[in-house]
């Protein structure tokens, strides 16, 4: 001993800690990050755990900062993105999901509110020209010019929006919302053309001179079918009346009785529209079960809410003296359905289809090595079509055909355009492994149900375009904000830090999370199993 | 209500140790950054050791309150021997080992001796385990009550005589395993018996504040420190504190074992003023015995093929009882 002890004091205050008990472990504890389940869910690939705990903390403008990121239309997506981040949200598990949407629909608005903008790099000098001005094109234009691109939109309508403006009811998403966003990404540097139709991508980009394209136009044509009919009943299809809505302010007068033949969502928003627009009677025909229906269950229980009727297990045969020849099918137990070769009729003034939309390819006649498929483009893992420097996303190529999809294309491709115009190649990073529900201890949190939003009284649903669902105030969206689990990502609650018995961890500090001491960690894992967000785990020690 | 169990909730509330939405002030003092660590690394604790965490939490909050003027005396078992093996010490406080059964009477001297001194200000902790508090040091102890001698008793309860082999000691819980009560006859393990409840036993005594926590609920825990703290005389504090060697549970589960206890109601978390009840931590997620049980070899028998279903029932009875008794649980 260094120095002399009082009297009967025997031992040295400290002198343990010359016992290092990190010899005793044969398992370690780490800290790691886990990937959420909403964050794998979301097809935007946006980072919903970071801003949510933003969120808790107040931090609206920095947990904005985090979507537009990776997505330059929180407000947009707050409203028409179906979520499927909250179908994986591990608090399902629990009681209901955290409202991911209604908390970014609220930061959305607040960025519409307050004006907050994002930047761009210092310009490259490379052309990029983008094909499309719907959510994918948006989305690759957006974040294209953040790289310091420059990027010209071209598209042959006169608006921006895409689907989003002739396909999405202003119902769901209100005009002024989805002008701001794209104002937003036009302050950025991005240039538009609006009414411009491009006939021929490679020639364009040749006369233009642009480096790369990125081709995004959608599904515009409305599939339809030939069916024996005496013309007593008007045929319409879906694309050519939502579009009518957008470009007259109104509907397309067609009659008292309306019938709807699709059940996916465009037909959903083809029924509730043709309601809004004085319509009294409106009957969506599909040739299969309810449970099969391909529309969000929501959608379908507003549409009902609102007066549309529903016949499933139908097949329009022909249209004869005002009336829509039905045939009738039966469904076995698994929902296959086959006909009984029996018939009814459905008095009607008008059928619109809702089957589903193709695309309009006439633009690549003359683009060598692009390959289509099925109405589809054939792209590689980079995006790229066949073509060298022409990338393509949305509903031109295989997926599942909603905005967040295509504006997750457009992010990637993005990515992939930046790399292909500095000659290198991206590769992303490594995805960490996922924050199942069993990689939690749920005791540490408190149930609380899923706030929902205001809805729409049901008069005014029936009768005018007014947005449906309303916003969560500030409170409420904190509040809902908190519900998030942090699955996987540690969010500091010193459980660890707490429960060790051997003062083996060292906390760090605000936003600094831990440290373990393996010196004397015994590797006991009481902090991994007391972890509630799973963001730790053992791994064997190494001998 | 405390104010600490009033806040809001936010992401975990009040369940966690901390909480990043909530200020510093409100969370345990085992959360922050400058907790005194009364009980340092280095001690010799089995893997998991809930003894250790318990003395750590009980005595980092006393630290907290008496802005570090402690004196410590220990009895001798488990939390004696581990950390103060000659010539190491892991306490980062003034710490006093004299016997197995005299700690309370021990720290009676220390505090009068303080008192001489004119050093009122410093608060004396006697502590042990369930060994010396429940069994050898009890004549001392009671006596300590009786003259409501200005200390802070405070047992961790790992119910047996862990540090020399686990034997059965008075804590030992009914049908429960241990060195000398052993699986055999048609009863095996520990037998039922009358029960011996320290703390109701402390509470009979009409001591100022009498009190059960567990390491599970840090919160808690700490609140009913600072209860003792608050007050002069008397106090008794019993911390339930699992023993993965002792048990013959997993280190990883002494947390998950504490919380269970409370759960399942055989450990009923209560406080006394003066002998009487003033209030229960109630069971949050109530389970059946056999979630705690069968997590612990020391009571695998009851669940073989075979076993006497009376057993396992007898001990399904105790929690219900205490349920009723402290009123544990509001839900049907």
């Amino acid at each position: 001993m260094a120095f002399t002890l009082p009297y009967a004091i025997t031992l040295e205050v400290g002198s343990s800690l010359e016992n290092k008990t990190g010899s005793w472990r044969t398992e370690r504890p780490v800290y790691l990050d886990r990937l959420p389940p909403c964050n794998i869910e979301c097809p935007a690939g946006e980072n919903i755990q970071a801003w949510l705990g933003l969120s808790q903390e107040g931090k609206y403008r920095e947990a904005w900062e985090e979507i537009v990121h990776n997505n330059p239309l929180p407000a947009v997506h707050g409203r028409v993105c179906y979520h499927p981040c909250e179908d994986g949200c591990n608090r399902k598990q629990m009681e209901s999901p955290v409202s991911i949407h209604a908390v970014e629909r609220f930061l959305g608005d607040e960025a519409v509110k307050n004006n907050w903008k994002v930047s761009a790099a210092d310009s490259t000098g490379k052309k990029v020209l983008v094909v499309g001005a719907g959510p994918g094109g948006l989305s690759a234009a957006y974040h294209l010019r953040r790289m310091g691109h420059n990027v010209t939109v071209v598209d042959s309508k006169s608006a921006p929006g895409g689907m989003m403006r002739y396909g999405i009811p202003s119902y769901r998403l209100p005009r002024d919302v989805l002008d701001t966003e794209v104002k937003r990404i036009e302050d950025l540097g991005v240039s538009f053309k609006y009414n411009t139709r491009i006939d021929d991508v490679a020639a364009t980009m040749k006369a233009d001179g642009y480096d790369a394209a990125f081709l995004a136009v959608g599904a515009h044509i409305a599939r339809t079918l030939d069916m024996p009919s005496d013309d007593s009943v008007t045929i319409t299809d879906a694309v050519t009346y939502l579009n009518d809505i957008e470009n007259n302010g109104k509907a397309t007068a067609l009659g008292k009785k309306v019938a709807v033949y699709g059940a996916g969502n465009t037909a959903m928003d083809v029924a509730r529209s043709a309601r809004r627009s004085g319509v009294e009677d409106v009957t969506i025909i599909y040739r299969g079960v309810r449970e099969n229906m391909p529309a969000h269950a929501f959608e379908i229980e507003e549409a009902i809410e609102e007066g549309i009727k529903i016949a499933t297990l139908r097949s329009v045969k022909e249209y004869k003296g005002g009336n829509i020849v039905l045939e009738i099918n039966e469904a076995d137990a698994d929902g296959r359905t086959k006909s009984t070769g029996k018939t009814e009729t459905l008095q009607a003034d008008a059928i619109v289809y809702a089957l589903g939309q193709l695309v309009d390819t006439d633009l690549l006649k003359n683009c060598s090595g692009i390959v289509e498929t099925d109405n589809v483009i054939e792209i590689n893992t980079q995006m790229m079509t066949g073509m060298d420097g022409v990338f393509a996303g949305g509903d031109m190529v295989p997926s599942a055909r909603t905005v967040t999809t295509a504006v997750g294309h457009g992010k990637k491709a993005a990515r992939y355009i930046d790399a292909y115009l500095k000659g290198e190649s991206y590769t992303p990073a490594d995805k960490h492994e996922t924050a199942s529900f069993d990689k939690l201890n749920t005791w540490y949190y408190e149930e609380e149900s899923m706030r929902e939003q205001p809805i729409l009284d049901l008069d005014k649903r029936k009768t005018t375009f007014d947005e449906v669902l309303g916003d969560l105030d500030e409170q409420t969206a904190q509040r809902e904000a908190m519900r998030c689990m942090s699955c996987g990502n540690c969010f500091e609650c010193d459980n660890c830090y707490t429960v060790c018995p051997d003062n083996a961890i060292t906390k760090l500090g605000p936003g600094k999370r831990f440290e373990i001491k393996y010196d004397y960690c015994k590797g006991c894992g009481m902090c991994v199993e007391e972890c509630p967000c799973g963001s730790m785990l053992m791994a064997p020690e190494e001998l | 209500m405390s104010v600490k169990e009033n806040i809001e909730f936010a992401q975990t509330g009040n369940l966690t140790a901390g909480n990043r939405l909530q200020d510093i002030q409100v969370c345990s003092v085992q959360a922050t950054q400058d907790r005194a660590n009364a009980l340092d690394s280095g001690h010799r604790a089995c893997q998991g050791c809930g003894e250790a965490l318990g003395a750590r939490m009980a005595i980092d909050k006393v630290m907290e309150l008496s802005k570090n003027k402690v004196h410590v005396v220990n009895a001798t078992g488990c939390l004696e021997v581990f950390t103060t093996p000659f010539p190491e010490t892991s306490w980062n406080v003034p710490w006093l080992h004299s016997l197995f059964g005299n700690a309370p009477a021990v720290a009676t001297g220390v505090q009068a001796a303080l008192k001489a001194k004119g050093m009122e200000d410093v608060t004396v902790i006697a502590q042990g385990g369930d060994g010396s508090t429940v069994d050898i040091g009890f004549g001392c102890l009671s006596g300590m009550f009786e003259r409501n001698d200005d200390v802070l008793y405070i047992c961790y309860d790992n119910e047996a005589y862990m540090n020399t082999g686990v034997q059965r000691s008075g804590a030992t819980p009914p049908t429960a395993r241990t060195a000398t009560t052993p699986l055999s006859g048609p009863h095996p393990g520990n037998n039922f018996g009358q029960g011996k409840s320290v703390p109701k036993i402390a509470m009979a005594h009409g001591i100022p504040y009498v009190a059960t926590a567990t390491i599970a609920n840090v919160r808690d825990l700490e609140r009913k420190v600072a209860k003792a703290m608050s007050m002069k005389g008397a106090r008794y504090l019993h911390i339930h504190v699992p023993c993965p060697l002792g048990w013959g549970s997993l280190p990883k589960d002494t947390i998950k074992l504490a919380r269970l206890a409370v759960e399942s109601g055989l450990y009923p978390l209560f406080e006394a003023e003066q002998g009487v009840l003033t209030g229960v931590t109630k069971i949050r997620k109530k389970i059946p015995v056999d979630e705690y049980l069968k997590l612990q070899r020391r009571f695998t028998h009851l669940f073989k093929k075979g076993a006497d279903t009376a057993d396992l029932e007898g001990v399904q009875a105790l929690a219900d009882a205490h349920i009723a008794h402290y009123n544990l649980w509001d839900g049907e």
